[in-house]
């Protein structure tokens, strides 16, 4: 068994377009160093050069924050759902809109 | 107490409601779990955004940045706008909001009944074309005073100063705390009183978690992390899909009677998740969520009827919570 990750489609011009792509890995860790070798480049756009996860992706184990459950160390199992989001407050206008206004 | 000298002082001091149908049952001999919701639907305009607004007004007045008969520009077409509208109106100012022109009536009736003026951006424009508009606008019109909640301290001090008191005050026993995630104000000011109050209290975040469409961001670069987020007051967030907070949104009116919104199904959602745990643990737990407010708005969803499913398809692509 694997585990299932869903993709935002921003990030879906790594996976070939796909919606959901299937990884392995005891760690969240793990598992990211295994999608980015089956799709190259992945892992840059969610781990900072620091290695840290970039500040505006969200990863979810079992629609849980993986930032609360150990971040890049957060334990796995098969048949966990992983999903990766951006993050983006209170829907779009008003972040969107805000952030304009306020000249960011 | 029940008599107030005007609507503005009727803010806060919500019920909060049992739900002995939808607590979890523990074996016998167990702790008991208990769910408790705090009725935002219970203040002036009918959600949480009260408490924010009426505080983001009064300190702007205090600190000057707000003189009589100012305009104040706020650029979402939510909760929030209707609160301010109301209490603008109150207080005597102009309020202005920027929206996409494909928000629901119900919204644009209200905001206009509350003496706000709109201004429409082309819904075929989405939040892009909807930033370019703000953009116009705030050079057009500099004096304008933007609050600007997702920063706003005062946003998260309301709930400092209004929610966790009251919640303290009417659930001695909490062990959890569970709100929604949008401007981080709720969790961050309520979260922060209880962590001073109640020892080894859980604040739990439950976050909508939309449809791709509503998104709308080109690269990942282009996400925001409110201002006001301190990811160190939670202990755990949640992330709840349109179909879980449809389900849980139908389950409180129809077993407890609760009438609400669907960002308040989400939360139920993670409310029940972290109960369910105690029970599993053998727990004592008093588990405080919020309901933000009515299903009044979004009746015209439809999503209030027929299968999940249906209404999963007619949420989809709007902001839900």
């Amino acid at each position: 068994m694997a585990i299932e990750v869903r993709v935002p489609t921003i990030l879906r011009s790594y996976t070939g377009g796909s919606k959901v792509v299937e990884g392995s890995g005891d760690t969240l860790s793990g598992l990211i160093d295994d999608l980015d070798a089956k799709h190259s480049g992945l892992k840059g756009r969610l781990i900072t050069p620091e290695g840290g996860l970039h500040r505006f992706v969200n990863i979810y184990v079992n629609d849980e924050d993986v930032r609360f459950l150990g971040a890049l160390d957060a334990k796995l199992n098969d048949g966990d759902s992983v999903t990766i989001l951006p993050a983006v407050a209170g829907g779009a206008l008003g972040f969107a809109a805000a952030a304009a206004l306020l000249g960011r | 107490m029940a008599r107030y000298e005007s609507l503005l002082d009727a803010c806060g001091g919500t019920p909060l409601v049992g739900l002995p149908r939808l607590s979890p049952t523990v074996p016998e001999g167990a702790p008991p779990v208990r769910l408790w919701a705090k009725l935002e639907d219970r203040n002036p305009t009918g959600s949480i955004k009260d408490r924010p607004a009426l505080f983001m007004v009064r300190e702007a007045e205090e600190s000057g940045r707000l003189r009589p008969g100012d305009t104040i520009l706020e650029p979402t077409s939510g909760n929030t706008g209707i609160s301010l509208a109301m209490v603008a109106k109150l207080r005597g100012y102009r309020l202005v909001c920027v929206m996409p022109e494909n928000v629901s009536s119900e919204r644009v009736q209200l905001l206009r009944m509350y003496g706000a003026e709109i201004i429409f951006s082309p819904a075929a424009g989405g939040s892009n074309q909807a930033v370019a508009v703000a953009k116009q606008i705030s050079a057009e019109h500099p004096d304008w005073v933007m609050l600007f909640q997702y920063g706003n301290s005062a946003n998260a001090r309301a709930h400092y100063e209004t929610t966790g008191p009251e919640l303290l005050h009417d659930l001695p026993t909490i062990t959890h705390f569970v709100a929604g995630l949008g401007t981080t104000g709720t969790l961050m000011g309520t979260g922060r009183y209880l962590r001073e109050k109640v020892e080894g209290i859980q604040i739990v975040a439950a976050e909508p978690r939309y449809g791709e469409l509503v998104y709308g961001l080109r690269n990942i670069d282009e996400g925001y992390v409110p201002e006001l987020y301190d990811a160190s007051v939670l202990n755990r967030r949640f992330s709840v899909g349109t179909r879980d907070a449809v389900l849980r949104t139908r389950q409180l009116v129809e077993v407890e009677g609760i009438f609400a919104g669907f960002s308040s199904g989400a939360i139920l959602h993670a409310a029940l998740a972290v109960a369910h745990e105690a029970v599993r643990e053998g727990k004592r737990a008093d588990v405080a969520f919020v309901v933000c407010d009515g299903g009044w708005k979004y009746l015209s969803t439809g999503a209030y009827g027929g299968t999940l499913a249906d209404a999963e398809d007619a949420l989809e692509g709007q902001l839900w919570a």
